[in-house]
């Protein structure tokens, strides 16, 4: 008759949450194989000789923003797909009636997509060492980790906002998917833009997504000398996180909201329910 | 102790008065059935119960708690079968019995369940494969996993064939034996009556009636009615009790006594050598009584 810990309730929600997405092979495959395709395909459209004007290789440049973006989909996208899916088959409801408390489920849920984020980083970094010569500075790579930490908080927060704002399953992937592609552009994590247009300099330094790349692509560029923390740049992402955590903590819903219950089942009220 | 008990339970969405004033009272180890047509207030009232909504006015005490702050310790002694609830569909029955199984400080055996609700040859397959009476089999064992004190059953066989009703109705039947306190909710009448040993009945928010099977809404004191065939070359006025014409040539006799009335009838009939064709005696059945009570007026 003992109590489970509630240590032992997260992992335990950890565990599965990574098992229901290795089961789930779109997610997989958006989230682990596509990131690594476009690394074969840049360098095989660019070559992987050294880039004009910025001395380090296609490769050198691209695996680290790649790896961010393989990051950022493992975090923001799945987070907020999967946690808006959840909530329309009444699962998150379901949550709710059981003894976990629902905080430990969302952490057992966000730990997952971080736990996932390492390693598509990690594999995405390791394919660029293995079979394109990226380096890897041991130097920056006290600033890499702290730049992926915090970028990755950043976006799982912003994954669990999109999934409190979206009014249905249906309407995540559309919404993570709009603002995840034109933001990347935009954050130069496919190709450098040169000389972009003003509004969309303004744009991309406004999204977190370009403050996260640069600073942990920085860490991976054997031009620059020290440890390269770049503190402007994580603290921006610490703000977005923390905005975002409170928008999602105050929005978040625990039932579908009418209309999204399959079956079409009376509902006349949506109930705001507290995170915590 | 009671297991449940609420007095004036109020609850509206913006304007619509959802539930309006119910009083509630079951006893531990009781099923009892909140019966009533969609949108009476059923599931309402139960999700308040359950700690899924908050109640506008009302006090409630569910196993001593107020579920609404009941929180962790108060969730570990329930267990809520959902209408429509569902699980992840990636996970295999014997793991989502045991993911869910593991919040609870009591957890019944996995496999005990699988056997208990007939899922047996389905116990390894992913989720997402079962059907939807299978699903809803599985729905009622992940409701019993953490070994509750007292379950919530919302409409446990909605949308079932007969077959799969009758099947249903066989395992709710061996948790009563269990001394579990069951609170289910029911549009079917037959369903309350199978299986609840008490059963209120809900309309426009508000109990009209409560009562066993037996006695719901004065069915032990009511009228039984006797109908027959007029026999030929006879008027109802010439009947030695009051009837009224029905169609065709059946009359309807609607008696307190019903002994004493046939007693008269049949005297009456032997006395005048005459045959009562398709003579019948019913008593009104709980069905009449619900329909009664939530006719619109």
């Amino acid at each position: 008759m003992r109590r489970p810990s509630v240590a032992s309730l997260v992992w335990q929600q950890f565990r599965y949450q990574n098992k229901v997405f290795w089961r789930t092979p779109i997610a997989a495959f958006f989230t682990i194989v596509f990131p690594l395709m476009l690394l074969v395909l840049f360098t095989a459209i660019f070559g992987n000789d050294e880039i004009e004007g910025l001395g380090i290789t296609t490769a050198q440049y691209f695996t680290p923003g790649l790896a961010v973006f393989a990051a950022v989909s493992a975090t923001y996208t799945n987070l907020a797909i999967g946690t808006a899916i959840a909530r329309d088959n009444g699962i998150l409801k379901r949550i709710r009636g059981t003894p976990i408390p629902p905080w430990a489920y969302i952490a057992g849920r966000v730990a997952s997509s971080v736990y996932l984020a390492f390693l598509a980083m990690a594999l995405m970094m390791t394919a660029g060492v293995v079979f394109y010569g990226v380096q890897i500075i041991a130097r920056t790579l006290p600033a890499a980790l702290l730049t992926f930490v915090v970028g990755v908080s950043c976006f799982a927060a912003l994954g669990m906002l999109v999934a409190a704002i979206s009014p249905n399953g249906d309407a995540a992937p559309a919404i993570t998917n709009a603002t995840l592609l034109p933001v990347a552009f935009i954050s130069n994590i496919f190709f450098p833009i040169e000389d972009p247009p003003r509004w969309m300099e303004i744009a991309g330094n406004f999204f977190p997504l370009k403050a996260f790349a640069e600073a942990f692509r920085d860490a991976f560029d054997p031009t620059l000398t020290g440890p390269q923390f770049h503190w402007p740049q994580i603290g921006y992402l610490a703000l977005w996180g923390v905005v975002a955590s409170l928008l999602a903590i105050r929005f978040f819903r625990w039932e579908p909201s009418s209309g999204s219950m399959s079956r079409g089942r009376r509902r006349r009220a949506e109930e705001v329910s507290e995170l915590v | 102790m009671a297991a449940i008990e609420v007095t004036g339970l109020k609850k509206s969405y913006d304007d619509v008065v959802a539930v309006d004033g119910v009083d509630i009272v079951i006893e531990t180890g009781e099923v009892f059935a909140l019966l009533g047509p969609n949108g009476a207030g059923k599931t309402t009232t139960v999700e308040i119960l359950e700690g899924h909504r908050s109640a506008d006015g009302g006090r409630i005490s569910v196993l001593g708690f107020d579920p609404s702050t009941g929180g962790r310790a108060y969730r570990e002694q329930i267990g809520i079968v959902l209408q429509e609830g569902a699980v992840e569909r990636e996970l295999s029955i014997r793991e989502a019995l045991s993911i869910y199984g593991g919040m609870y400080p009591r957890q019944l055996d996995p496999d005990h369940l699988i056997d208990m609700v007939g899922l047996d040859e389905k116990a390894d397959a992913r989720i997402k494969t079962l059907s939807g009476g299978q699903q809803r089999r599985l729905e009622l064992a992940l409701g019993l996993v953490g070994d509750p004190d007292l379950l919530f059953l919302d409409e446990p066989t909605t949308g079932f064939d007969p077959s799969a009703r009758r099947q249903a109705w066989g395992i709710l039947e061996n948790l009563t034996s269990l001394g579990k306190t069951i609170l289910l909710t029911t549009h079917y009448m037959d369903e309350a009556q199978h299986l609840a040993d008490r059963i209120a009945v809900i309309d426009h928010g508000k109990i009209v009636a409560e009562g066993t099977p037996e006695t719901l809404g004065g069915r032990a004191d009511g009228k039984s009615v006797i109908r027959f065939g007029l026999p030929p070359g006879v008027a109802a006025e010439d009947l030695p009790v009051d009837a009224v014409m029905m169609d065709g040539d059946l009359v309807e006799v609607s008696a307190e006594s019903a002994t004493r009335a046939l007693h008269d009838l049949t005297t009456w009939a032997i006395g005048r050598d005459l045959e009562l064709e398709r003579l019948q005696v019913t008593r009104p059945s709980l069905e009449d009584v619900y329909l009664e009570l939530t006719a619109e007026p």
